[in-house]
């Protein structure tokens, strides 16, 4: 096997940040429904509420964990990975990542604690403020991430000085080009993946038990919130894509795999990216669709990839992974908006369509690692758009230890999520048998088991 | 007068590190000494650091991100060249972060592996984290003796950590799980002693500098209350282990006082070796600081939001005062 160090280096680090986001983009979303359930029960002091509450809180719980122990490697990645990226662009890089700790995880990590445990130790008010902490922090470290991916695709704000770059205006940096779109963008996938994994678990339960009365809510709360949020995505895609389109030509070139400039381009629906022939292999195509939608023109120009001679992004890959992104939420909106309207009619969803949302639960995922492949792949062959060549900060670490190691991470994160997947199904199984009290904490377990 | 921001950062990073020691330390050791329980015990043990071990590990980030955030170029240095160790201690890490959930949610075989995972995972994190520390204060040498050094470190580090850990069970719990405890201390606080010793001797060959800056006269004299205190901690914390057995005392608190001072005074020792290194008789902490215009940035924002991390840290564990009860979600 020819190892390319380079790649070993950006193989492990995708995995390692690819298994990260996934949690992130559950517990994101899924803080603030705790928080919304954590009032309610307060205020109105429902059963289902509460029974609702009870399994969720497990859900986050463990989604918390996992998304904690991945992020503890982000912080070392960076450093065992791309050292040269410390290098040139840690004075910037390394002001963002830290308002994230300070601001971010201190405060979701302490108030978790007493959200999850704290419920008989502090009042109410507190309680129910610590889950708001709680949300607030996930959003925060949100937003301090998406600050640094986003000045690393649409830079600005700094000088180079003896190679290495110095911020001139932080707000300038932090409020980027890209970064209103990307924020929302994300914060909006997460609210998607949160819901489906709420639809999807409780249709789950439904199967077995039709009238488990925190089930049928859930169901609701989870269809009826990504009805409303799947459309605002396509809206709010959009006007990232127009972004992007202005700020990185190249990534749109390679997205919509258009090799040579044109007019009136088409919207490609499926084909074979040849890098060889530069051109596109069995191409089905919607004529003049593609410089609508970006240009919002039919004869609209688009650029195309031979303008930016070798520094652009391999085509096939975010080709591929941008349509799977695409696809998928176009299933996400026809599958929400369909049991909304039964919903709204009939009050209760067919089987049929339990089965459906039973499968799309963790749909949000496959959503969210495709449209993250699209923008970092998209980034190629930079680190820093136009700034700094990935290839020119990686390690110089021997490529038998990337690859060891490589494996290692692998082998954690498949037992991770094969025993996430699995235990997942458990509690939700559990919890609509009736079993639910049984699993609730360390220590329950011998406690109300008589 | 202008600020020496390097300075003020290695003492944040300084306050960083030596606060995750002490807080992931005790829990990590509650990890360590895990198969000595019985499984009732071990549910008991587990629900005592349950509310905090996901904050105390956030020290860690705090720690590696001022290494990144106002020594970036250390940052990439240091982590590259401990590449194994760093990937050893985050698998472990990860697999111990988990099991706090999956031992408890998954059903059948299943929790006892991931029991066994919980053990696993905090013994291996504490022999990373000392192979790490032999790594930087050795300035990351190669061949079999450094390996056997890294282990050493290692295993003492592991004895500290349980240290910690026995005798934050000894104020936590109540029974026969608290005077098992107490025994474990006693154990612990040996095998700690052994690395401390271990580490002092080994450390000054390590580095002609270090050497120079321990024992040159007079500077020996000023230096030797910190080896000397050390060693009335350990045998402070054996004396009132023992009085506690006896019920001679009630004071359940001093053991683990006793021991975070053995960490502190540790920590000075090393810190004083290394300084102002970085990378030892390489790179100092001002070759290696970040830009100015970085420096200030963070650290406005650190001096606003550090206190309040304080302030809320100290608020949780005054919430989770006491005995600890077994954890349950509450509705």
């Amino acid at each position: 096997m020819s190892a390319d160090p380079l790649l070993l280096a950006r193989a492990q680090f995708g995995l390692n940040i690819g298994f990260h986001i996934l949690f992130p983009s559950i517990t994101i979303a899924l803080a603030w429904i705790l928080a919304y359930l954590r009032v309610r029960i307060e205020f109105a002091d429902d059963a289902w509420c509460k029974a609702a509450y009870r399994l969720w809180v497990k859900v986050f719980a463990l989604s918390f964990a996992l998304g904690v122990v991945s992020g503890i490697t982000m912080s070392f990645q960076f450093g065992t990975n791309w050292p040269g990226f410390m290098n040139k662009a840690g004075n910037i890089a390394g002001p963002l990542l830290g308002y994230e700790v300070l601001t971010a995880f201190f405060l979701e990590a302490t108030f978790l604690g007493v959200m999850l445990f704290g419920r008989d130790r502090v009042p109410a008010w507190m309680h129910t403020l610590s889950a708001f902490l709680v949300a607030i922090g996930t959003s925060a470290s949100a937003f301090w991430i998406l600050a640094l991916n986003s000045w690393m695709q649409t830079p600005q704000g700094f000088e180079m000085i003896d190679g290495q770059l110095h911020a001139t205006s932080w707000m300038a940096v932090i409020f980027n080009p890209s970064f209103p779109y990307r924020f929302a963008h994300v914060m909006i996938a997460s609210g998607l993946t949160a819901a489906f994994l709420v639809a999807g678990i409780s249709a789950f339960q439904l199967l077995r038990h039709p009238d488990f009365e925190p089930a049928q809510r859930m169901l609701r709360l989870g269809v009826f919130v990504a009805a409303v949020l799947a459309p605002l995505q396509i809206l709010v895609g959009d006007l990232h894509g127009l972004n992007t389109l202005e700020h990185q030509p190249a990534k749109i070139a390679a997205i919509e795999a258009i090799w040579e400039t044109e007019r009136g381009a088409p919207l490609l629906l499926f084909a074979m990216p040849n890098k060889q022939t530069r051109d596109n292999d069995y191409a089905i195509s919607l004529p003049q669709v593609a410089s609508l939608i970006l240009t919002h023109k039919f004869d609209g120009e688009l650029k195309g990839l031979s303008e930016f001679g070798d520094k652009h992004p391999p085509v096939a890959q975010v080709f591929w992974t941008f349509r799977v992104m695409v696809g998928v939420g176009l299933l996400m909106l026809a599958a929400s908006w369909l049991g909304a309207v039964l919903l709204i009619r009939r009050r209760k969803v067919p089987r049929k369509l339990l089965w459906v949302y039973s499968g799309m639960t963790f749909s949000g995922w496959i959503a969210v690692l495709a449209g993250w492949l699209t923008t970092e792949i998209g980034r190629q062959p930079y680190i820093v758009y136009g700034v700094i060549m990935t290839a020119d900060t990686a390690s110089t670490v021997p490529a038998r230890y990337i690859a060891t190691t490589l494996i290692g991470y692998a082998l954690a994160y498949a037992l991770l999520l094969i025993s996430y997947m699995v235990v997942l199904t458990q509690i939700a199984r559990k919890e609509a048998d009736g079993k639910g009290r049984e699993v609730a904490a360390p220590g329950a377990l011998r406690a109300q088991v008589p | 007068m202008e600020l020496d921001l390097p300075l003020i950062f290695t003492a944040l990073m300084g306050l960083a590190i030596l606060a995750y020691v002490i807080l992931d330390g005790f829990d990590l050791g509650v990890g360590i000494l895990l198969p000595l329980a019985t499984r009732a015990e071990q549910d008991m043990m587990v629900a005592s650091i349950g509310p905090f071990w996901d904050a105390n590990e956030t020290w860690l980030v705090l720690g590696v991100g001022i290494l990144l955030v106002a020594f970036p170029h250390a940052h990439g240095v240091i982590l590259s060249s401990l590449y194994l160790e760093v990937a050893l201690m985050l698998i472990a890490l990860i697999l111990r972060g988990v099991s706090f959930e999956f031992r408890v949610k998954a059903s059948g075989w299943h929790q006892s592996m991931w029991n066994d995972l919980f053990f696993v995972g905090s013994l291996g994190t504490a022999v990373a984290q000392g192979a790490m520390l032999a790594g930087v204060i050795t300035g990351f040498r190669g061949g079999p003796l450094f390996i056997a050094f890294e282990f050493l470190v290692g295993i003492g580090l592991a004895g500290g950590y349980a240290l910690l850990g026995a005798t934050w069970l000894a104020i936590k719990t109540e029974g026969d799980l608290h005077r098992r405890a107490l025994t474990w201390s006693k154990a612990a606080a040996l095998l700690a002693a052994a690395g401390v010793a271990a580490i002092s001797v080994a450390t000054p060959f390590a580095s002609a500098g270090i050497m120079e800056k321990w024992f040159a006269w007079p500077r020996l004299l000023w230096l030797s209350p910190l080896p000397l205190l050390t060693a009335v901690a350990f045998a402070g914390i054996l004396l009132s282990v023992t009085r506690l057995q006896r019920g001679a005392s009630k004071r359940e608190w001093l053991p683990f006082v006793l021991s975070v001072w053995i960490f502190v005074f540790a920590f000075a020792g090393l810190a004083y070796s290394m300084f102002p290194y970085l990378v030892v008789d390489q790179l100092t902490i001002w070759q290696a600081a970040a830009a100015r215009e970085s420096l200030m940035f963070v650290f406005v924002g650190t001096c606003v939001v550090l206190p309040m991390i304080i302030g809320y840290t100290v608020f949780s564990y005054r919430v989770f005062w006491g005995k600890a009860r077994s954890l349950t979600y509450g509705e």
